[in-house]
């Protein structure tokens, strides 16, 4: 499983990238290969409020629909809009293309809570 | 979950985990749901061949001089008009007409009856058949569902690939079933022409101890192994009610617009069970019907307990739904007052809060393209 070393990690399977104050949120290869083809995705609003732990998106295969828990508290600032058209980008490129949404996090501590690479691949192996 | 010390275990999960299973508990049972995902296993059965352990379903022998009266009086569909080696879907009710389950019966010799019931109700059915006998034991019951693995070999590939791996079998017509090898005595193969997925296909029935070997074979031959995931979308393009989520004690065949597997009138067949109540509830006029609609915009696949409103007002809820692999829209199912059961009507589905523009439609959802 790719486990990109410059990402972190929440223990629910979502991944974050920081570029500046812009936080991009995603889910992990493990977390794809566990839902098997996406065929929907219903990311948050640009302007709503997330918070860390709670439902932020909903991704779904033909068989399950599954929660998508935020990492960070903040606003989210931009959507995927190409999952719309493409959900099976979640599958394909889960750390690129797939992206979900972009953030500003409101408590810059709650990263220390998420997990480095190295303990979420330890966490899925 | 149930309990894993009470989770009932299929004879080829071995072939299974060898196949990258991915396993999940179905009614009672630990069983595949998918194996390379479902949206290539459903198209390899629209278009090729695929197969299914389908040994948690349970199988019974009727036999007897009592047996056709008998049965008669347990089943809704004429089992008087089955010639032998035929076969027909049917429906087991209660005294208030409630589906207790659907099952195939084939007429297996002359007073012999061979009986495919579903997984999640082997026991339940046993205690309704056995406590419905006749005492004068004119009727011997035979419960052979720990004897048998059975695999479904479904898709327009599977007469070549039965006829491949079983040179000069029997193969059977439509809704027949024949000895795959051999004659009938003791825990016979079988082989029935029938399946859940809208396609051409066969049910085969070896002992246990043959089971994997039979898996093997067909994985050679190259069958797709396909799992409950993709047996469940197929079933549903195709209107095929499933019991548990479109049939229930709650609702009669007549609401689940089964009718023509129920013989309310035929003389020859006389009473079953349920019928004084399906014929009240016919003169009544139906409180609901089963009703499969479509949603009309993109949206996020249908699935069971969605609220169905008409002009804003809750109306139902879906049964079975998902996305049809095949058509790639949302469908689904749900019991409606009749009135809004005809096709064209305007219908929404609640979604996580948002609603979605859906019509009703006309069954089968999927239609096999013309050659």
């Amino acid at each position: 499983m790719n486990v990109p070393a410059d990402l972190r990690y929440a223990k629910t399977h979502e991944w974050i990238r920081t570029e500046g104050d812009t936080i991009t949120v995603g889910i992990t290869d493990h977390a794809q290969a566990e839902l098997t083809d996406i065929v929907y995705a219903e990311p948050p609003k640009v302007g709503a409020e997330v918070k860390a732990g709670a439902t932020a998106a909903v991704v779904e295969s033909v068989k399950a629909a599954s929660d998508i828990y935020s990492p960070l508290s903040g606003t989210v600032t931009e959507v995927n809009a190409e999952l719309a058209a493409n959900p099976a980008l979640l599958n394909t490129d889960p750390f690129g293309q797939g992206w979900i949404y972009k953030m500003r996090a409101s408590n810059a501590a709650e990263v220390d809570a998420l997990l480095t690479p190295e303990a979420y691949t330890a966490q899925i192996s | 979950m149930s309990d894993p010390a009470t989770l009932k275990h299929s004879p080829l999960e071995s072939a299974h985990i060898a196949c990258s299973a991915r396993m999940v508990e179905f009614g009672g049972w630990f069983m595949p749901v998918q194996y390379s995902g479902i949206m290539d296993e459903h198209r390899a059965v629209r278009s090729a061949s695929g197969m299914f352990d389908i040994s948690h379903m349970g199988e019974v022998t009727v036999s007897g001089p009592g047996a056709l009266a008998w049965l008669e009086s347990l089943l809704t569909n004429r089992v008087g008009k089955l010639a032998v080696t035929r076969g027909q879907y049917t429906l087991m009710l209660d005294e208030k007409g409630g589906v207790i389950d659907d099952l195939i019966i084939y007429r297996s010799g002359e007073s012999e009856y061979f009986l495919v019931i579903n997984a999640a109700c082997r026991e339940i059915d046993l205690e309704w058949m056995r406590s419905h006998l006749p005492k004068d034991g004119s009727v011997q019951l035979m419960d052979l569902g720990n004897d048998y693995a059975a695999i479904a070999l479904q898709g327009p590939d599977s007469e070549r690939v039965l006829c491949q791996l079983f040179p000069g079998c029997n193969v059977p017509k439509r809704n027949g079933i024949a000895p795959l090898a051999g004659g009938w005595e003791g825990v016979p193969s079988l082989v029935a022409r029938t399946g859940y997925t809208g396609e051409d296909g066969f049910e085969l029935f070896v002992p246990v101890a043959d089971g994997v070997s039979l898996w093997n074979k067909l994985v050679a031959a190259g069958v797709k192994p396909c799992g409950l995931g993709s047996r469940d979308t197929l079933r549903l393009e195709m209107g095929y009610p499933l019991n548990g989520s479109d049939l229930s004690r709650d609702r009669t065949p007549l609401e689940a617009g089964l009718g023509k597997f129920v013989s309310l009138d035929d003389p020859e067949k006389g009473d079953f069970s349920g019928r004084v109540a399906l014929v009240a509830q016919r003169s009544a006029g139906l409180p609901s019907l089963l009703t499969p609609f479509k949603l009309t915009v993109q949206g996020p696949p249908l699935r069971s307990h969605y609220a169905v409103l008409s002009e804003g007002k809750v109306v139902g809820e879906t049964c079975s739904g998902a996305l049809s692999p095949s058509l790639g829209e949302g469908v689904a199912m749900a019991y409606l007052p009749p009135t809004l059961s005809t096709p064209g009507t305007q219908l929404e589905i609640e979604v996580r809060g948002r609603h979605y523009a859906a019509t009703v439609s006309a069954l089968p959802f999927y239609k096999k393209p013309a050659l």
